[in-house]
């Protein structure tokens, strides 16, 4: 009787001790599974070798990224550290009390200026203006679009988009040159296709790409001060956009209807279309021979301008926080003074990662470390992103359920569908006392 | 003689040694059943009763503030949940005819005396061993327009399985019929075999048709067996969340449980999402008490 006591109060005794060691050396990084959260963990490795301290990138697939960090915010979890977190999650994670206030370190290290302007409004400050800060810039990112080099330079497709359009065939500078090319290379007969767009309604992937529509048509999802949505999301030039991305979906290959940054990469890996839209930070892959047979010939642009040359993208990237409930807020803001130091930020964008640093971004040496970085270094600048309130989600869900049906399942026409979702987003606005 | 062994302690036993009654024995078996079924079960359904009449949000640190029947009278007044229990009746509908007709087809095939009768049986029992996951990932693929071998099997060029509205939810109910028939092959098989052959011969006997025999003796025999693999495919398939969910984010096949996956751990309406929790129950023990009482009936005759 005694004896199994004795180990179980050894057992337990042993597991505490790791559990202390364990504690006073090792931070834990929590972000999606991509390219990125490897580079930082080749990062961080060489925080290890300097400090001594451990840290480890954790990572769970996209998919699932919000519902298990959130789960674990509302358990009080000190699993982890630090947490990437998307942009939209801010609002919802700084009012909840899940982030530490950063505001000090961020005026401190003056990262207002070092960093570049859109990533610290989008990233990093909630609310809007406030002038309060809850994450650092890590991975800066934004939509452009990946295109077939070899089908925009054959001679024979060259002189025949001539003769059909009047102007030469190029990389599209406007979205009208946009739908020009994907309706002039969409050809099912021949298995080739115009053009892949995102279309998957179960988080914000469809809804990031009808963003780089209706910004670059000159419209606002509505007005983040006000909270106004009427007249914003349902103008005409909203409405424009929106009829254009639904024509966009007409030229795309068949089956295109839950499709997001897997799909839209091998819509180019696959020869299937003329020119897909992407996130930067899957444009990596693209260019290596081994995921992409067609590497070689794979060009690369900016979202186009609007009719009235606005250009502007939809935002992606993500800032580092600091979770209120780690036991280890100052080895984890030691570490982040760590990642804000120049020749880190340079390092991190060597290794793979898009740095948000401005220094690094605006130097030659980025601009043409590869065939994307000056339409990256481009976008940067001309960002702007989804609400970032605490209920984002119903937002999203909102806007997923109306446009979805319009874009995917011809139903109804693009007024119709923008009109319901402006009154959709004002009931919410509504619920949360935002708005009368 | 069998039952006293069955309810009195043997004397001579180590139970009975350490002086441990009849009562003492059965408490520890059942005691800790309860607890668990408590703790994990009872508690759990109690405590988001409560939290249905709240705005809760599980992601703030905000208190929940009563709002009373808000939650359940927004919910019942929302034509896209109206839309969702549609889709998922449509869904249950097709799903559960489907796997009767081709389970029991595959039973009646199955019971007579053939070569290799175990080994087919194995093997078509195969599907509904597999994950949910794997089956829908295993599906996507074989649905895929551009490469899948369903389009390539049946000549149908590049029709859009999944992407075509109209036809998402169908497909998701066939990758549901064909992972559940075999478990409805396996308990009509069972009812199959209890038919007694005497009935059979008499109606041979008779010189009564085979139709004649299928729905006088047959299906009145298995059918309460049968009855039971229905209840169950039918609480099963109202539940559906992961195949539809890997399958398609067609809004036409969005079921009940996808639309409270999202509102409870998207948006993270708590509150709500319990008020939307307890309405699907309140309907699942409603179909199934209907199915009950009908097989209470089926039984008796």
């Amino acid at each position: 009787m005694k004896s199994p006591i004795t180990g179980l109060l050894a057992g337990v005794a042993l597991s505490a001790l790791g559990a202390t060691s364990a504690l006073s050396q090792d931070l834990t990084i929590f972000w999606a599974e991509w390219d990125p959260a490897n580079f930082l963990q080749e990062l961080v490795n060489e925080y290890e070798v300097e400090t001594g301290v451990t840290v480890t990138v954790e990572t769970t697939p996209w998919g699932d990224f919000q519902t298990k960090a959130f789960t674990e915010f509302n358990a009080r979890g000190s699993a982890y550290d630090m947490i990437v977190g998307d942009s939209q999650w801010l609002g919802a994670a700084s009012e909840g009390g899940h982030y530490v206030d950063l505001t000090d370190f961020f005026n401190e290290h003056n990262l207002g200026e070092v960093m570049a302007p859109a990533t610290v409004k989008y990233y990093a400050e909630y609310p809007g203006n406030s002038g309060k800060f809850w994450a650092v810039p890590a991975e800066g990112d934004a939509v452009g679009w990946s295109y077939r080099k070899d089908w925009f330079e054959d001679p024979a497709e060259m002189s025949a988009f001539n003769a059909k359009y009047g102007y030469d065939l190029a990389a599209p500078e406007t979205w009208a040159q946009l739908l020009d090319i994907a309706e002039f290379f969409h050809r099912p007969d021949e298995d080739r296709y115009g053009v892949a767009i995102y279309t998957d309604n179960s988080y914000d992937a469809m809804v990031m790409g009808v963003e780089n529509a209706i910004f670059s048509y000159g419209a606002e999802l509505g007005n983040f001060e006000t909270y106004e949505v009427d007249g914003y999301i349902n103008s005409d030039a909203a409405v424009a956009a929106l009829e254009d991305y639904k024509k966009l979906y007409g030229f795309t290959p068949p089956g295109w209807a839950k499709t997001f940054f897997v799909e839209d990469n091998q819509a180019i890996t696959e020869g299937l279309a003329a020119m897909s839209m992407n996130y930067f930070a899957f444009f990596p892959a693209l260019l290596n021979e081994a995921t992409n047979p067609h590497a070689a010939s794979t060009g690369f642009f900016a979202n186009p301008a609007g009719p009235s040359g606005d250009q502007f993208a939809a935002l992606g990237g993500q800032g580092i926080s600091v979770v209120s409930y780690s036991d280890q807020q100052e080895e984890s803001m030691k570490f982040l003074e760590w990642f804000i130091r120049d020749d880190v930020q340079q390092r991190w964008a060597e290794l793979g990662g898009y740095t948000a640093h401005a220094a690094t971004l605006s130097s030659a040496e980025f601009r043409n470390a590869t065939p994307y970085n000056e339409a990256f270094y481009q976008t940067m600048f001309k960002v702007k992103d989804f609400w970032a309130v605490p209920e984002f989600a119903e937002l999203l869900t909102a806007a997923n359920r109306r446009l979805y049906p319009y874009i995917v399942g011809d139903e109804g026409t693009a007024k119709e569908t923008l009109d319901a979702l402006a009154s959709d987003w004002t009931k919410t606005f509504r619920s949360y006392g935002r708005v009368d | 003689m069998a039952n006293g062994v069955m309810t009195q302690l043997d004397p001579a036993s180590r139970a009975a040694t350490r002086g441990w009654s009849d009562l003492t024995i059965r408490n520890m078996f059942v005691i800790p059943t309860i607890a668990f079924l408590i703790i994990f079960n009872i508690f759990p359904l109690l405590y988001s009763l409560g939290y249905s009449f709240t705005d809760f949000r599980a992601s703030t640190s905000a208190p929940a503030n009563f709002v009373g029947l808000r939650n359940y009278r927004e919910l019942l007044a929302d034509p896209f949940i109206w839309k969702n229990f549609t889709v998922t009746a449509k869904y249950v509908l097709i799903s559960v005819t489907g796997q009767v007709i081709v389970g029991f087809g595959l039973a009646l095939l199955l019971n007579r005396d053939i070569p290799l009768k175990g080994l087919i049986t194995t093997l078509l029992m195969l599907p509904m061993m597999l994950s949910m996951a794997v089956v829908g990932l295993f599906w996507k693929l074989l649905y895929d327009p551009s490469f899948g071998i369903i389009n390539y099997a049946l000549g149908l060029g590049k029709f859009e399985w999944l992407a075509d509205p109209d036809v998402a939810l169908w497909a998701v109910a066939l990758t549901d019929i064909w992972m559940w028939s075999p478990f409805v092959m396996l308990l009509s098989l069972a009812g199959l075999s209890a038919v007694p052959k005497h009935l059979y011969e008499a109606a041979e006997i008779d010189r009564a048709g085979q139709i004649y025999t299928f729905f006088r003796i047959t299906l009145p025999l298995v059918a309460p067996i049968l009855m039971i693999a229905i209840i169950f495919r039918t609480m099963e398939a109202f539940k559906t969340f992961d195949l539809a969910f890997i399958l398609t984010s067609q809004p036409n096949a969005e079921l009940v449980s996808i639309r409270l996956y999202k509102m409870a751990f998207l948006e993270w309406q708590t509150g709500k999402s319990s008020a939307f929790a307890y309405i699907i129950l309140i309907m699942v023990v409603a179909i199934t008490n209907i199915y009950v009482k009908y097989l209470n009936k089926v039984k008796e005759r």
